[in-house]
């Protein structure tokens, strides 16, 4: 968290919009996101950080798929200040007018600074008090169109996990992965069968044994951003059911291609298996 | 919390075998505008169970709703600005849901809900 960014995809953009800065007759092209000074704090509550501006690169990177996925329903799992609910929100806002969205964290404090960054950018979330998504599973299954998670990524000791407040928000236990692997099959859960998930991982999170546990539920993975700091080194990562695979292909294949597209499935992921056995 | 937000929300207590839909108690309830979306309101309406959001509004004092809905109402203006309104307007701001299998209330605190459970009842 914090120190040089040196390896990213989309900065200059993310960068000036979070300055809230406009660039000189470009200003009405940029796609929108939260901007910094309007983002609430909490002593108790994970600021936006080198990891919450590298999930918002990596939607940003991938808006032009976003806006073809044509959601309607969106969740943020672990929201915590409500910068990347908000920034979601924003861009996807006015050009998919039919999406929705809605916001978890199991800290009651960052889900009331949720409310207020939503509120002060004026766009609107379903926003729970929630282990993950506790009380929305049943009844949410297979409903969630997109799904974003920047989850406590940071290996610590196990006590740490779990813990009240803002420790919450970082502590991941061995490897950083207690809370990501308990994550991982409820995502699955929720995600519609066209359904993404934007994750944020560590490279001591075992990003490719990860994707590896989602390729054996079915789902083709890809890096959407990668971003090395003084102290880390951020994978974003996008999932997506192979089945309908319009993640990876869908500025290709969105639209009227999709039904011819979806006649050679067999054969592709058959190669596409093959492949990734090596 | 919107109506919308209750309508997606079930007990998830261990032991509980559908814990939905939660009974709402309200202290406190409001109305506030929301922009209307038709496209939005067809979208979801087959995401949404229809006797739960019936029910909920009649508990916070909308009765308008037709008990049984169907896809071709959608056509309809007059039945989309009720959908609206009871789904995104009518807001619970400070009350509980109560599981209807074990009584558990979920407590509501400036329109949020809170589902976490405590370690018994995971």
């Amino acid at each position: 968290m914090g120190g040089a960014t040196m390896d990213c995809t989309t900065i200059d953009v993310a960068a000036v919009e979070r300055k809230g800065l406009s660039r000189p007759g470009s200003s009405k092209t940029l796609p929108r996101i939260a901007q910094i000074k309007l983002v609430s704090q909490h002593p108790e509550v994970y600021e936006p950080c080198d990891d919450s501006f590298a999930l918002v690169d990596a939607l940003l990177a991938d808006r032009a798929n976003l806006l073809l996925h044509q959601p309607t329903l969106c969740l943020e799992i672990g929201s915590g200040s409500g910068y990347v609910i908000t920034s979601l929100a924003i861009m996807l806002g006015s050009e998919t007018p039919t999406a929705h969205f809605f916001a978890t964290d199991i800290n009651p404090h960052a889900v009331e600074t949720t409310r207020k960054t939503l509120e002060a950018h004026g766009v609107h979330a379903e926003i729970i008090v929630s282990d993950i998504a506790s009380g929305l599973q049943k009844r949410l299954k297979g409903m969630m169109d997109v799904v974003v998670v920047n989850p406590p990524y940071v290996p610590t000791p196990e006590e740490e996990v779990g813990q009240e407040g803002i420790t919450a928000s970082w502590a991941g236990g061995e490897n950083g992965r207690r809370v990501i692997d308990r994550i991982l099959p409820i995502a699955d859960e929720l995600l519609s069968e066209k359904g993404w998930l934007y994750m944020v991982t560590l490279t001591e999170n075992n990003p490719s044994e990860i994707c590896q546990l989602m390729r054996e539920k079915g789902y083709g993975s890809r890096i959407i951003v990668q971003r090395s700091t003084e102290e880390e080194r951020l994978h974003v990562i996008k999932f997506w059911r192979e089945k309908g695979d319009e993640g990876k292909e869908g500025s290709k294949f969105g639209g009227s291609g999709v039904g011819s597209w979806l006649s050679q499935l067999p054969l592709l992921s058959f190669l596409r298996n093959n492949g990734s056995s090596n | 919390m919107r109506l919308l937000t209750h309508n997606m929300l079930a007990s998830n207590i261990k032991g509980v075998t559908s814990g939905y839909p939660l009974r709402i108690e309200a202290h406190q309830s409001a109305a506030k505008e929301a922009d209307f979306n038709a496209d939005f309101l067809r979208n979801v309406f087959p995401k949404i169970d229809w006797p739960a959001l019936v029910s909920a509004a009649k508990t916070l004092g909308y009765g308008d709703l037709p008990e049984e809905a169907e896809p071709s109402m959608l056509e309809s203006d007059e039945f989309l600005r009720r959908f609206h309104h009871a789904l995104l307007e009518v807001h619970v701001e400070e009350g509980a849901l109560v599981c209807p299998e074990t009584g558990r209330r979920f407590p509501v605190n400036k329109g949020i809900p809170n589902m976490l459970l405590h370690e018994d009842e995971v």
